[in-house]
């Protein structure tokens, strides 16, 4: 029994690899439709969802969404298995493997839909998994806030987006993002162009951690180390720039979308890189860096020039290489040697020898150096950066520093900690399980493999994609040695500043650090200051509108109620007075005199006998009114009422105190005056309503069947026993309920004697 | 007459909501009553009045001979004055049991769910 539970109960061996064994499948599958995308081919499935709005459930594999799930799934493999004996023993494994496998679908589906709707739909649920998911040590209360922030911030992105989205739809007729491009001439055009392209650019700069939106990833780092390597390197701050990539061909080109892309992405790319620097934990490095990397690919999209688009998705498909493997070696380090302080670690390279080895071949990629994938991406953006449409100086110049700026962070990443003298927490420092070194390993050695054969991924994947953006084909060679030109020099240029960065590490960071202490304003401060406004003003609202007073409410209440009759009146116009209709005898005006007596002396009275006296008086004339007009049953039924009310209230109220006067005059009046608006209303609608001809129908359809169809002559008992039986049923039940609940009241024992002790 | 009718319902609302408006648990069960009788009256004037025509057929007969009073109205009214008792019975010993367990009538003086935090 406890043999088969461990070897298929929560946290068994079968079930922590479940999910990677799974991704991994998945990825293998996405892998065989390779061939079929190389040659730039599209797939398309779809079923009919919600055929009224135009939404489907349409999915679409094209060179963009095959290269986004493979490194979906892929990473995901890697990281699911990385996890499984990352958190071995962990109380909240399963917990957290089935919220990463959760948001593993959520991006499959984001990434893969075609229709916008249903992507917005994935889009949200990578924002709910994703929140779930930074808050997984929710025990602590700054996880918790930056969660929060996380969710506020790409939330509050995603309703832009679906504005932006639902325009869209409205302008382009369709909301397939594989047709829209046909429309693009009619979009551009459109007067809603210029909303449409703001809400859509909320939507991805919020999701990826653009500028002046940056600050909730690195904060987002309160997650555990895996899933900082699978959310924040590979997949969901990628989603915004997935976004971007498939709105080129439908919303890029213009004016607009080339200097808010190249301006937001160059800026985003800079303020990355320079606050990377300034870090001490290597996550938070990191996290900056892919700030950064995430500005380069929205600052290439911006550049019209197809070698730009084909810079970007090379440079995706480099950064997911590179940096989950850094960012899971950053774990291994934080396992094994106990720390991810730059300062607190040296001289691991030989018994990590791993860990070394992997962080040395990612890190060389990451800063560019041949014969890596990260050359190949680095070359094509330089060339990319010369061709860019609109200021081809300015985006080469924040490319250079950006990369200057990496150089240096990947050469802290991977020296600092492998050499010099041994420093570490952990007593023996080791390399980490198979689990936990084998993908990072396999995405180090891709890295290599795919800089020495460049067009093993270019043409496979990169040149489809770059179709898909450009909207004609791209069909670029890739190789790593382009001979010496002016991205090669460039090149050279990146190295020597990054080295000299390097090499004055210390001194920046201390720059740095001045600065922030010196309080520099930051975006984050904006949040911070909209997140207290909104809970001042919260604060503020509820004091006013709901400050714990009952008659508070009830005035509230009583004036929105008159509010709402009155502006009907108004608006519908007063109606005339109705017909006369039959002058009252003076039987009627009687009862009509001493009804409202009674209505008035119930209210004016301060003792409790004669307000039910005169309670009794209104009931009683009410009844027959009823019976002068022929309701004999409700007037037997009223006085019946009326009497057990009144004597069953004359019996409580022994019980209660006296009806002394407890508000002021003016408050009074104030009341007086609102019931009146009140009546005056009701009396007014009622006009209205006696003013118009009365529909019968109904009454008409009772008066004929009553007979045929149910056997009754009494009509109003024929509505109430046959025709509407199941209302009267329905109308037993409530009594029987009240009842039962007065019951409870009179008779819960506990209650009464823990108040009588009192 | 439907006019008269109007007016007085226009009192009695006047004078439940008066009775609702005072934070007195039990005024505001007075007020509930007269607002019930109110309603009922809103029903009635609005289905037509027929002067002394009850909704009735005479033996041997498929359907009433003549003008009969609205059936309809008056089963909805029906229903209401049951339902109305029913809930003011439960109001009540609602504000029977809010006096024995709080020591008050007084709505504004019942803080339980909402306590007076002091800065408000």
């Amino acid at each position: 029994m406890s043999a088969l539970s461990s070897a298929v109960g929560p946290g068994s061996l079968v079930l922590r690899y479940l999910p990677a064994a799974l991704s991994a499948l998945v990825a293998a599958g996405f892998a065989t439709l390779v061939p079929t995308i190389a040659d730039y081919n599209v797939m398309r499935v779809s079923w009919p969802w919600i055929p009224g709005l135009g939404v489907e459930l349409s999915f679409l594999i094209d060179g963009l969404s095959l290269t986004f799930a493979l490194l979906i799934t892929g990473i995901g493999a890697i990281v699911f298995a990385y996890s499984a004996s990352y958190f071995k023993g962990h109380p909240k494994l399963v917990r957290l493997l089935v919220l990463l496998v959760l948001f593993e679908i959520s991006m499959l589906g984001l990434v893969l839909a075609d229709n916008l709707i249903l992507m917005f739909v994935f889009w949200e649920l990578t924002t709910i998994t994703s929140f779930l998911l930074v808050g997984f040590d929710h025990e602590q209360e700054s996880a918790r806030n930056k969660a929060l922030q996380a969710l506020l911030v790409t939330g509050a992105g995603g309703l832009a987006l679906l504005a932006g989205i639902l325009l869209l739809g409205i302008v382009g007729g369709t909301y397939e993002a594989s047709t829209l491009p046909l429309v693009a001439d009619t979009i551009k055009e459109h007067s809603l162009y210029l909303p449409i392209l703001t809400l859509f650019l909320l939507g991805a700069f919020t999701k990826s951690a653009q500028f002046p939106f940056h600050f909730w990833l690195p904060n987002a780092m309160a997650a555990p180390t895996p899933v900082s390597a699978y959310l924040h390197s590979a997949t969901m701050v990628k989603a915004g720039v997935y976004l971007l990539a498939r709105m080129t061909p439908t919303l890029g080109g213009t004016e607009p979308w080339l200097w808010s892309l190249t301006i937001v992405g160059g800026v985003t790319a800079v303020i990355g890189s320079i606050w990377a620097l300034r870090q001490t934990d290597l996550k938070l490095a990191l996290a900056h860096t892919t700030v950064m990397a995430l500005g380069t690919i929205t600052m290439f999209l911006g550049g019209a020039a197809p070698i730009a688009l084909t810079a970007a998705a090379t440079f995706l498909v480099v950064h997911a290489f590179y940096k989950a493997a850094l960012f899971l070696t950053v774990g291994m380090l934080d396992k094994k040697a106990g720390s991810r302080e730059i300062d607190a670690l040296g001289g691991l390279a030989l018994p990590m020898w791993r860990t070394w080895i992997i962080a040395s071949l990612a890190a060389l990629s990451m800063a560019g150096f041949p014969p890596f994938l990260g050359f190949v991406g680095k070359e094509l953006k330089y060339e990319g950066a010369l061709a860019v449409a609109s200021e081809p100086l300015l985006v080469v110049t924040f490319a250079v520093l950006a990369n200057a700026m990496m150089v240096a962070i990947a050469a802290a990443v991977a020296i600092k900690p492998f050499y010099g003298r041994r420093r570490s927490l952990a007593e023996q420092p080791a390399d980490p399980p198979f689990a936990m070194w084998i993908g990072p390993a396999f995405l180090a050695i891709g890295g290599l493999i795919f800089g020495l054969a460049p067009d093993l991924v270019g043409s496979a994947l990169i040149n489809p994609t770059a179709t898909v953006m450009s909207g004609d084909l791209v069909a670029k060679q890739f190789k790593l040695w382009h001979g010496v030109n002016v991205p090669l020099m460039l090149s050279i240029l990146t190295f020597i500043i990054g080295i000299v960065l390097y090499f004055n590490l210390a001194r920046i960071r201390a720059a740095l650090t001045r600065l922030d202490q010196r309080g520099i304003w930051t975006a984050e401060h904006g949040y911070d200051r909209a997140l207290t406004g909104l809970k001042a003003i919260a604060t503020g609202q509820t004091r006013v509108i709901q400050p714990g007073r009952l008659t508070h409410y009830l005035f509230w209440t009583t004036a929105t109620l008159a509010a709402l009759l009155w502006s009907a009146l108004i608006a519908g116009g007063f109606a005339v007075l109705p017909q006369a209709g039959r002058m009252p005898t003076l039987i009627e005006w009687t009862m009509l005199a001493l009804a409202g007596f009674g209505a008035i002396a119930t209210a004016a009275t301060t003792s409790s006998l004669l307000a039910i006296l005169a309670l009794g008086l209104l009931g009683g004339t009410v009844a027959a009114i009823f019976v002068l007009y022929g309701a004999i049953d409700v007037a037997m039924t009223q006085l019946l009422v009326e009497t057990l009310f009144v004597v069953i209230v004359a019996v409580a109220l022994l019980k209660l105190p006296r009806l002394a006067p407890t508000t002021g005059a003016r408050i009074r009046w104030r009341h007086l005056g609102l019931a009146g608006a009140l009546g005056t209303g009701t009396t007014l609608t009622l006009f209205a309503v006696l003013s118009v001809d009365l529909d019968r129908r109904v009454s008409d359809f009772f008066e004929v069947t009553s007979v045929p169809e149910a056997f009754g002559r009494n009509i109003v008992n024929v509505i109430l026993v046959d025709f509407r039986a199941l209302d009267t049923l329905g109308e037993i039940a409530v009594v029987v309920i009240a009842a039962l609940g007065v019951l409870a009241l009179l008779r819960s024992r506990m209650l009464t004697a823990a108040e009588d002790r009192r | 007459m439907e006019i008269a009718l109007s007016i007085l319902v226009g009192i009695v609302v006047t004078c439940g909501a008066y009775l609702m408006l005072s934070g007195n648990m039990v005024r505001f069960l007075f007020g509930l009553a007269l607002l019930s009788n109110a309603a009922n009256l809103v029903i009635f004037a609005a289905g037509r009045l027929t002067y002394g025509a009850p909704p009735l057929i005479a033996p041997g007969e498929a359907g009433p001979l003549e003008t009969v009073a609205n059936a309809l109205p008056q089963a909805l009214i029906l229903t209401a004055i049951v339902i109305g008792f029913g809930l003011l019975a439960f109001t009540l010993v609602l504000v029977h049991r809010a006096n024995r367990s709080l020591g008050t009538v007084e709505g504004d003086a019942m803080r339980l769910a909402e306590p007076d935090e002091g800065a408000r």
